[in-house]
């Protein structure tokens, strides 16, 4: 019995959404007073050993090339193998782009019951329940996993990643790699951008903006910030902005911790999107605007107007005026 | 080509969300049910595409659920496609009803299965990954384009930070997204249609649920928006900074 968390990476980086699994996955250990082990697959240039500090005691790794892209048919059997040679009876993925895929396919593979979108820890005063994500972020569910061998993924942004001592032993796993079926042809990276599922800090625009070249009062505010960009739905399709940006119900959902909504009326839909962002700062024109009453806190005014002056009066707080 | 799209019932996306039973079960009372946008804005209006440049091709949809759910399938045969498959259970498990579709689909021997990116009320985004483990098939997820040469399909899909475009040979199970088509309205002559496109119903195959939900629960609401007047931003950021911590 263990607990086997898959590390996800791009580019030889580990992803801040593993962080957060990994120091999970160490807790899920602690609760059934078991260990808590990784497994990375590709080539990664980070060290391995110092993800100890996460809880996790010991790291599988699989650095053969052929995996650095993902292939969630090829990565679910070689996770599946790894679970099982491992004795792992519960395996966490982070429910970000591979995790959706990878986690599903490893959930059919071993019969192992799925919570997709975990964002709590799991009660096991009474069988195994995992707390998780419905309705797009409008209320949440208790699901019982009923199998042996249990599946989680958790939600980006929703588990504080903890760091303390520890070094993890680095292990080569031997496992059967097989040839993708699927052949990649192009990556196309958005380098030196924050990914929007991973900020913490999210600046979104909406219709309230009138057009593209607007969008650079919310660029400026964003780059201050440190933070990803977003938009919702019209502004995605009318390709102001593009496809990748659209938050809501249709969209990305996104929890940061400072959800900064522009020139956006609040639809349900949109809303259903960043509810679970911890602190949410409306900017709008229209003092009746629903986005209001979901928000923390509020400007009512013209965006035009407030937008660089905020730029501009956090540049001053970080000069420490 | 046979191509299979699974579509499902999910509560139109303005319903108010609440409980009943102790907070086991989802209210349905005054619920408006609706196709799950991305099976049916993405996934089905694709296939519909990829039948109009090559009429040889057949659509066929399924859905996993009661009854209730035809007036969503005629809806979507309205829109197009052949003929469906419910098959009848109300279960909610992923893998129970990935099991229920990879059998369909391992019946039907399909070329091309498509699924939405993920149901607007579960929001899962796990069974197109299943089905495709259980017909042992490769799985192209996200996807926001799909084109066809042949039996090679030429696939766009986000990943983290970006996108990736990839070649498959059929038969391939995708999860579709924003961008692989537009959403279509359905026209008098397709909803006549669909009254007399064939709907068959089996009953499920012998499966295992894995997962069960316990109890459902909704967010504390928010205490309050505080304003703060447009000419004093700096009290905004000083608000964000001390008190939120957020910045
Ligand atoms: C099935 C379905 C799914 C949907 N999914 C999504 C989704 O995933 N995401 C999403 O976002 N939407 C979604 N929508 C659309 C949604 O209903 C709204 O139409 C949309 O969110 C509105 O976008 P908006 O707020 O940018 O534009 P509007 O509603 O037009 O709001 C613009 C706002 O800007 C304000 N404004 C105007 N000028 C200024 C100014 N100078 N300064 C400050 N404020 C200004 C206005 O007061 C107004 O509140 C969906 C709709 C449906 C039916």
């Amino acid at each position: 019995m263990s607990v086997l968390i898959f590390i996800d990476q791009s580019e030889g980086h580990v992803k801040k959404s593993s962080l957060e699994a990994l120091t999970y996955g160490a807790d899920v250990a602690k609760q059934l007073g078991t260990t808590a082990e990784g497994i990375v697959l590709g080539t990664v240039t980070e060290d391995l050993a110092a993800l100890g500090k996460y809880g996790v005691s010991k790291i599988h790794q699989v650095s053969n090339a052929a995996l650095n892209n993902v292939d969630a048919q090829v990565y679910a059997s070689v996770i599946s193998e790894a679970a099982t040679t491992s004795g792992a009876t519960v395996i966490v993925f982070s429910h970000n782009q591979t995790g959706k895929a990878v986690a599903a396919r490893v959930a059919a593979k071993l019969k192992a019951g799925l919570v997709a979108g975990a964002c709590a820890l799991p009660n096991t005063s009474n069988g195994f329940s995992v707390k998780k994500t419905v309705f797009s972020g409008k209320a949440y569910a208790h699901v019982n996993i009923l199998s042996a061998v249990k599946v989680i993924s958790l939600n980006p942004n929703s588990y504080k990643t903890v760091a303390t001592e520890g070094t993890a032993v680095v292990e080569a796993l031997a496992v059967t790699v097989n040839e993708p079926k699927v052949k990649i042809t192009a990556v196309n990276k958005i380098t030196g951008e924050v990914p929007l599922t991973e900020a913490d800090i999210v600046v979104s625009g909406g219709r309230g903006l009138k057009g593209p070249e607007h969008w650079g009062i919310l660029l400026d505010l964003a780059k201050e910030l440190g933070a990803a960009t977003a938009c919702s739905r019209p502004v995605g399709d009318a390709h102001w902005r593009p496809h990748h940006e659209h938050v809501g119900q249709t969209g990305v959902q996104v929890a940061p911790n400072l959800y900064i909504a522009i020139g956006i009326s609040g639809a349900i839909q949109h809303l259903a999107g960043v509810n679970r962002s911890k602190v949410i700062v409306v900017i709008n024109k229209d003092p009746e605007a629903p986005f209001f009453k979901a928000a923390d806190y509020g400007i009512v005014g013209d965006a035009f107007e407030v937008v660089p002056q905020l730029t501009a009066a956090i540049q001053k707080m970080k000069a420490g005026a | 080509m046979k191509i299979l799209v699974c579509v499902s019932k999910t509560p139109d996306t303005t319903s108010k969300i609440a409980f009943t039973d102790g907070n086991t079960k989802f209210d349905e009372a005054g619920v408006q049910w609706i196709i799950n946008p991305y099976d049916e804005w993405y996934s089905l209006v694709r296939a519909i595409e990829l039948k109009e440049a090559n009429p040889a091709a057949t659509i066929h949809l399924v859905t996993v659920g009661n009854a209730d759910a035809e007036p969503i399938i005629r809806k979507a045969l309205a829109l197009g496609g052949d003929e469906a498959i419910r098959v009848n259970t109300d279960n909610s498990d992923a893998y129970y009803i990935a099991a229920q579709i990879a059998e369909v689909a391992k019946q039907g021997g399909y070329d091309l299965i498509f699924t939405g990116k993920e149901t607007i009320d579960y929001n899962g985004s796990s069974i197109g990954g299943m089905v495709a483990e259980l017909v042992d098939s490769p799985y192209i997820s996200l996807a926001t384009k799909f084109d066809l040469n042949g039996t090679t399909a030429t696939v766009v899909r986000e990943i983290d930070g970006g996108e990736e475009t990839a070649e498959v040979a059929l038969p391939v199970v995708v999860s579709c997204q924003k961008g692989m088509a537009e959403q279509r309205i359905p026209n008098m002559r397709g909803i006549m249609a669909a009254r007399t496109k064939p709907l068959k119903v089996v009953e499920p195959i012998a499966v295992d649920a894995l997962t069960s939900i316990q109890s459902f629960e909704l967010p504390p609401a928010k205490a309050g928006v505080k304003l703060v007047a447009p000419d004093n931003v700096a009290e905004l950021v000083r608000l964000l900074h001390e008190e939120a911590k957020a910045i």
